[in-house]
């Protein structure tokens, strides 16, 4: 187990916004958090990142210090920093030395195929590409558990697709823990062996579903059958979380 | 319309608006026979222009001299106890009431206080003390604002990976302060001259020859033409610093963001 919530709730300002809520990540697994905007999705990511506390409950983590790597929406890079310096911070916060840092980095950018970028400012890069620094950033410090919170919501769909198969080919390299909040259902099942659903404010879980399949995704893997069952699965899971909580 | 027309025509227009005012106040003062002491035409200010332009240029000069050194004694200061203020929220606390207090003082005000302070035969270093409160707040309150803007997800990456106070301090929250700090440092220059001009006149003629002196003397002799001088003098001084301070800031603000 790397990190694991249980029975955990969060208050914001004496209003409920997630929980109680279970969740047990297993090393090498990757999770896939759905639910409707506000169910909390962010607020389990940054528990389990150890950013945040919650108000009951308890969190348990097992990755040191910098172990863990969040990606956010936005690809959050410094604007005044080239994109190897952007990769190289994780590494220098923890007192990497800075030549042995910014080599690290190069092999990062490499990895993520953006070793031309390396000089470039974020302000230079396009979306898709200021997303794989992010990336880059994230994977750097060969973290065991990879947190990844909505990472492709402000993309368009083929560098979307494109950045799902790359995150999983990436995945499959080191093999970290990794959880993916999305509130694409197709997204949730194309990229996660287990989908869990939330169910909306205050999120709880409404489904757990395992995905079958092999990992990262073999081509056309969208248009085969499991796919496509597991994808309304997950749908009539969130549809039917949807209605209870209208009722 | 044509682009390159349009261009031309945003580039003449503030042109065209003056020589157009200038022609009428001409044109004006030939046919209503205004005394020069009340309202000079510009052809008199031109002629006083060019009569007094040695007094007026080390005049200019002076106040120049001193505006800079208020503006950078501003930057030091303020630029060090914003730094105070991110390291502590207590020291915020502290400090902005005072800085509350500064901004709204009018110079006028306390201007004489520290005429006197400095003693009489130093009326110069009242003047740059008082231009540099003038010029103080705005970069303080710049740099105060800019050191707390740093983006949340990036504080919570460096809290993720358990940055030191310095490494947030100087690697996240200075850098991020930069196009605010700037900011406020370009405000800050035309207060620095504004502060200086009216520190200036309150500190009389004793030793200080800057603009605001010229504009004194000429308004006690009732030499209108002379005053206006002066103005058009202050009102190139000011709007060139501006300027290339502008131009700094752009470059500066084109390297930070690497476009």
């Amino acid at each position: 187990m790397i990190a694991a919530l249980d029975e955990v709730e969060v208050d914001y300002g004496g209003r409920r916004a997630l929980g109680p809520f279970s969740l047990a990540l297993q090393p090498g697994e990757i999770t896939a958090l759905v639910g409707p905007s506000g169910c909390g999705k962010s607020t389990a990511l940054r528990l389990l990142a150890g950013l945040e506390q919650p108000t009951r409950g308890a969190v348990t983590r097992t990755p040191g210090r910098g172990e863990t790597a969040v990606v956010f929406q936005a690809p959050t890079l410094m604007p005044w920093s080239s994109a190897a310096a952007n990769v190289a911070l994780p590494l220098e916060l923890s007192g990497v030395a800075k030549a042995e840092a910014r080599r690290r980095a190069k092999g990062a950018l490499e990895r993520v195929g953006l070793a031309e970028a390396a000089k470039l400012k974020p302000a230079q890069l396009s979306g898709g590409m200021a997303m794989r620094v992010s990336l880059a950033r994230a994977l750097v410090t060969e973290p065991k558990l990879l947190l990844l919170d909505e990472p492709f919501a402000a993309l368009d769909e083929i560098t979307r697709r494109r950045l799902a198969d790359d995150v999983l080919t990436l995945w499959s390299e080191t093999r970290p823990a990794v959880v993916f909040v999305t509130h694409s259902v197709e997204e949730a099942v194309y990229m996660a062996a287990r989908v869990v659903v939330m169910s909306p404010s205050p999120g709880r879980i409404a489904a757990d579903q395992p995905i079958p399949g092999p990992l990262p995704r073999p081509e056309g893997f969208r248009t085969t059958e499991p796919f496509r069952a597991a994808a309304e699965a997950v749908s009539r899971a969130l549809d039917h979380a949807m209605a209870g909580a209208a009722a | 319309m044509n682009p390159s027309l349009n261009r031309a025509g945003l580039i003449l227009a503030p042109w065209a608006l003056i020589a157009a005012i200038l022609i009428v106040w001409q044109a004006a003062c030939r046919a209503l026979h205004t005394p020069v002491f009340l309202l000079p035409a510009p052809s008199d200010i031109g002629a006083a222009l060019a009569e007094g332009w040695p007094a007026l240029l080390r005049a200019a000069s002076n106040t120049l001299l001193v505006s800079l050194q208020a503006w950078a004694v501003a930057l030091l200061i303020a630029t060090a106890l914003a730094m105070l203020t991110a390291l502590s929220p207590m020291v915020e606390r502290a400090l902005a009431p005072i800085a509350a207090t500064l901004q709204v003082t009018p110079v006028v005000a306390i201007a004489p206080l520290f005429v006197v302070w400095a003693g009489l035969e130093h009326p110069e270093r009242a003047i740059v003390v008082l231009a540099a409160i003038v010029a103080f707040f705005p970069i303080f309150s710049g740099a105060v604002t800019g050191l707390q803007s740093a983006d949340k997800d990036l504080e919570r990456l460096f809290d993720l990976y358990g940055a030191t106070r310095a490494q947030r301090l100087l690697r996240l929250r200075v850098p991020s302060a930069i196009p605010f700090w700037l900011e406020g440092a370009k405000v800050a220059v035309g207060l620095a001259i504004v502060g200086a001009v009216v520190a200036e006149f309150v500190a009389g003629s004793g030793g200080s020859q800057g603009l605001a002196w010229r504009i004194l003397e000429s308004s006690h002799q009732l030499r209108t033409a002379d005053m206006f001088a002066a103005l058009l003098v202050l009102a190139i001084l000011g709007v060139g610093l501006n300027t290339a301070v502008r131009l700094v800031e752009g470059r500066l603000l084109q390297a930070w963001r690497g476009r």
